[in-house]
């Protein structure tokens, strides 16, 4: 018995080891937002069905999955930092980039709304919250979420940093709408992530709308001339997937089935000026 | 309680039907674990022995560092060995960061210091005599260090546990080396995280139910070898 329990263990390693192969995969470094709201997961399996590459999906935050392109460690990005993805071009890290979607960032809170923010503009609403010392909880975790965060509380000429009504979570957006939900504190989301979540939270939507919250999604190509372990073609056939006529509709179409209305706008092919970057 | 009875249900739910998902992650969580304990059992048997019966200088050195290694945690195991296994890394033309693999290396390195001090402690705990009267009766070295490791074997199985018992429920340095990918490295701690984090409270319940219910099964198993002999 005991040489057919050490027979079976070595099989196993040996089946574990040997579990991949094929072509050569694609590592797509992403933010945890496209892989929360499962968009990623009616998309990845089309494209490895269309291309016969395998991806492999990182999630991480935005600034993380850039540092990784930075270092050669991914072979395609899909952000949303626009400011950090401009730095990010201009250090000729990418080849290319190119606009896939939008959805829009929403100001949430407790429906008592202490700080009177409800229906005022972004920028308006983070100085009302400063000044009434309002719970904010940020991400802090240097995601996209985090990065646009930060511009609004510029914008609105606060440096919340050391202040005590200012707290980082430093988790993802599901968690992070959890501890603001539990502490009854305001919080920037991306709207899929709220809807996802919405049903057991009991925080309300407080500002929406503003040209200021949007939330646009690009897909990053890196230069191969910066490291040769890049595999540049999968890279580009998956840039080339996620602003495909047909990819786009499905795209338009995810989430309706779920919440009544899309979670994403496609936008491929737009001049990224008429979304204001 | 409303979301943990919910849980539970869809814990039942899910194993009754076979989920095809569910399953495809239990089996890779029992893959990755059992492939570690292995490389940590080859790895982690011999390092404690010697340490238990070898008097070298900077025993006491290397016997803390196992001691501390016992309690490594996981994030700081995943962090170097994703380093390690950059593209760009030293270990990087091995290409296995994001697969299974990746995570087996990084679990046999949380699981062997366990091993190794269970192991010396268990053969240190053999009657100080015995060696002595093993190689009073005329055995060689290497059949004496045989013998002791045999007489030792009920506790070593309590170090396979412990060892198993430690990767199995690691999350840190799966998911950091891994990257919770579907259908390739995601595992029941990783795919626990997740669902956490989208907001599926149920779904996140009930594979922490499989995970206890595995956990429990193996250890279970060892267990039942263990007592099968009464140790004398």
């Amino acid at each position: 018995m005991k040489r057919w329990i050490a027979l079976g263990l070595v099989m196993v390693m040996v089946s574990a080891f040997s579990a991949w192969g094929g072509a050569k995969p694609v590592i797509l470094a992403t933010t945890t937002s496209t892989q929360d709201s499962g968009l990623l997961d009616l998309l990845v399996p089309q494209f490895e069905k269309e291309s016969g590459y395998q991806v492999k999906t990182i999630a991480v935050g935005s600034g993380q999955a850039m540092k990784m392109g930075e270092r050669g460690e991914a072979d395609v990005l899909l952000v949303h930092s626009p400011a950090a993805e401009k730095k990010f071009m201009a250090d000729r890290f990418g080849s290319r980039r190119r606009l896939v979607m939008h959805n829009d960032f929403v100001l949430v809170g407790p429906a008592t709304d202490p700080a009177r923010i409800k229906g005022t503009s972004a920028q308006e609403a983070m100085g009302r919250i400063a000044r009434s010392q309002g719970l904010f909880l940020s991400r802090g975790d240097n995601s996209g979420t985090h990065a646009k965060e930060l511009g609004l509380w510029k914008g609105a000429g606060v440096v919340p940093e050391r202040e005590k009504w200012y707290q980082q979570t430093g988790l993802g957006m599901g968690q992070t709408l959890d501890v603001a939900a539990e502490k009854r504190g305001y919080t920037l989301t991306d709207r899929a992530t709220y809807l996802a979540h919405k049903k057991r939270l009991g925080l309300v939507i407080l500002v929406e709308g503003d040209n200021a919250l949007l939330n646009i999604y690009q897909v990053i190509e890196l230069a191969a001339g910066k490291n040769t372990r890049i595999n540049s073609a999968g890279g580009q056939a998956f840039a080339d997937f996620m602003v495909a006529p047909k990819t786009q509709e499905l795209i338009g179409r995810f989430g309706v089935d779920k919440y009544g209305a899309p979670l994403f706008t496609p936008d491929a092919g737009k001049n990224p000026a008429s979304l204001g970057i | 309680m409303e979301v943990l009875y919910d849980g539970i249900i869809q814990a039942f739910s899910l194993m009754i039907s076979l989920d095809a998902e569910v399953l495809a992650v239990t089996l890779l969580s029992l893959k990755v674990s059992c492939g570690a304990t292995l490389v940590s059992l080859i790895l982690g048997l011999p390092i404690g022995t010697l340490l238990a019966l070898a008097r070298f200088p900077g025993r006491r050195l290397v016997v803390s560092m196992v001691n501390t290694g016992m309690g490594l945690p996981p994030v700081v195991v995943g962090l170097f060995v994703t380093i390690f296994l950059w593209r760009n890394g030293p270990l990087g033309f091995l290409e296995i960061l994001y697969t299974p693999s990746a995570m087996i290396v990084a679990q046999a390195v949380i699981a062997m210091p366990i091993v190794a001090g269970i192991t010396m402690a268990s053969i240190q705990n053999l009657p100080a005599t015995m060696k002595l009267q093993v190689l009073a009766l005329g055995a060689t070295r290497v059949q004496m260090v045989w013998i002791l490791v045999r007489e030792a074997r009920l506790p070593l199985l309590a170090a396979v546990m412990a060892g198993f018992g430690g990767v199995i429920s690691e999350v840190g340095a799966s998911i950091m080396v891994g990257g919770n990918i579907k259908g390739q490295t995601r595992v029941l701690t990783t795919a626990t995280v997740m669902e956490t984090g989208k907001g599926n409270f149920d779904v996140a319940i009930a594979l922490s139910i499989i995970l206890l219910m595995l956990a429990f099964g193996v250890n279970y198993l060892l267990t039942v070898i263990q007592q099968r002999e009464r140790p004398r």
